[in-house]
């Protein structure tokens, strides 16, 4: 249980760390909090020849706010959102899904921006990402960016479209509009482990009561965190009762391709999936208003 | 391929502390091995278990999933660290006086948890202690007796230092 040999690089800005990946390009890793990368290089699943520790570049790990969102840097430590007061009021969803994330000792060191770009299927901030359209800003090694929306972001199981000499600045989740009620629910063997099923949905009402924009993203039942178009449309121009909940949340079979492993089969995924979309949307509908 | 070793200047349970080492070393081994603190007891060596459970500027963290050249210049405190000579920590105390381990492996890192939590939430209740106990895996006790030393510990640490044990409640959340 002992990594590899590695060389070690600690920048201290941006722009150093992307002279190390311009000079190491697919040799290197780059080092968030490293509560998923360790593990692997312990185990020795990866075994990359550099590795560049971001843990020392301060312009990297900021909570801001505008009117429209949260900015978040990709180094901010996930109790840092947990306990940021900005996010819990402009934002509450974030937190709610934080906390969902392995154990306070992992979210110590765990960050945003290490958890995103991991892409771990059965991952909470992959599907929040999807579930509020959230942009990613990528830095080049030249310096210059280019944004990304989260549905372009997340390509499948572990990867990203981030290339080898990109690393990832910044992640921006807009704020759902006013009135817009939300819900964040997961099941797990035991919380903290990874999530079988997960399910971050929001729903808006107009002034007749009825579903003007509906939103469902799952995890932990497909290559990578995904929207459920099917259960969207289902619900879309409705109005949400026991009903119309149901009938939308039995369409969500359709947008999935779960995994069937030593933990649940894949029709146990399916059943719950069904379960904590129907759950999902009749909480983040009674929030509404 | 040999890496080069790095020099590792990090302040250990409030004394300068000094090594050498490749940089793949965790801080995990480099306590144990490098530092010769035994104390901090390594359980599965990849982050799941909570048994290495160190605090690293305050805050507790698994020190398996750390390097030691990442601590250069930190400040770290180990169980090693909590003791004032041969007088136990309150969290020791009450561990002890609860009976809140068995065989004791993992005792260490829920210590460490518990005292990092209980800066964070000295008076907790229950529903509270157990989310953050969570990251620490103890196959003996059934954790019922943890949680009753850390009702204890909160106590003694608010200065209630001569109160008797709590006796173990059905869960409520």
């Amino acid at each position: 249980m002992k990594p590899a040999q590695f060389d070690y690089y600690a920048p201290t800005s941006v722009g150093e760390a992307c002279s190390l990946l311009a000079r190491y390009g697919s040799d290197a890793k780059l080092l968030a909090g490293g509560q998923s990368l360790v593990p692997l290089l312990s185990l020795r699943l990866a075994q990359p020849t550099v590795l560049i520790d971001l843990n020392g570049v301060p312009e990297l790990a900021y909570i801001r706010a505008d009117d429209g969102g949260v900015a978040i840097g990709a180094m901010t430590r996930q109790r840092a959102v947990e306990h940021s007061s900005i996010v819990r009021e402009q934002c509450p969803i974030l937190p709610a899904a934080v906390e969902w994330i392995g154990h306070p000792q992992i979210r110590n060191r765990g960050t945003m921006g290490g958890s995103l770009v991991h892409s771990d299927p059965a991952s909470e901030l992959p599907a929040l990402a999807q579930m509020l359209d959230a942009t990613f800003t990528i830095t080049q090694t030249s310096g210059s960016k280019r944004t990304l929306k989260a549905d372009k972001f997340f390509v499948t199981y572990l990867t990203t479209a981030l290339e080898p000499d990109e690393l990832l600045s910044e992640v921006y989740f807009p704020v759902l509009p006013a009135g817009t009620g939300w819900s964040f629910v997961e099941v797990a063997r035991r919380h903290g482990d990874f999530a079988l099923v997960g399910v971050a949905a929001a729903v808006a009402l107009d002034d007749s009561g009825v579903c003007s924009n509906v939103r469902v993203a799952l995890f932990g039942v497909a290559p990578t965190a995904t929207r459920s178009p099917g259960a969207e449309q289902a619900l879309l121009h409705q109005k949400p009762d026991e009903q119309t909940i149901a009938a939308a949340a039995s369409e969500v079979v359709k947008d999935i391709d779960p995994p069937g492993d030593v933990h649940a089969s894949i029709a146990y995924r399916k059943y719950v999936a069904t379960n904590l979309v129907r759950r999902a949307l009749t909480e983040a509908a009674q929030r509404a208003r | 391929m040999v890496s080069k070793k790095h020099t590792i200047e990090l302040t250990v349970n409030g004394k300068p502390r000094e090594g050498l080492a490749e940089p793949r070393r965790t801080l995990a081994d480099f306590l144990r091995d490098d530092l010769e603190l035994t104390g901090t007891h390594l359980g599965c060596e990849h982050g799941v278990c909570g048994a290495c459970t160190v605090l690293v500027n305050g805050e507790a963290v698994r020190s398996c999933l750390m390097f030691a050249v990442q601590a250069n210049g930190q400040e770290v405190t180990t169980i090693e660290g909590l003791a004032a000579g041969s007088k136990l920590h309150p969290v020791q105390e009450a561990f002890w006086e609860c009976h809140g381990m068995q065989c004791g492996f993992c005792t260490p890192g829920f210590v460490m948890s518990v005292y990092a939590f209980l800066q964070e939430n000295p008076e907790p209740k229950e529903g509270e202690i157990r989310p953050a106990l969570s990251g620490n895996i103890c196959r003996c006790t059934g954790y019922q007796n943890i949680v009753d030393a850390v009702l204890l510990a909160s106590e003694k640490m608010r200065g209630a230092s001569e109160t008797i044990p709590v006796l173990s409640q059905p869960v409520k959340e």
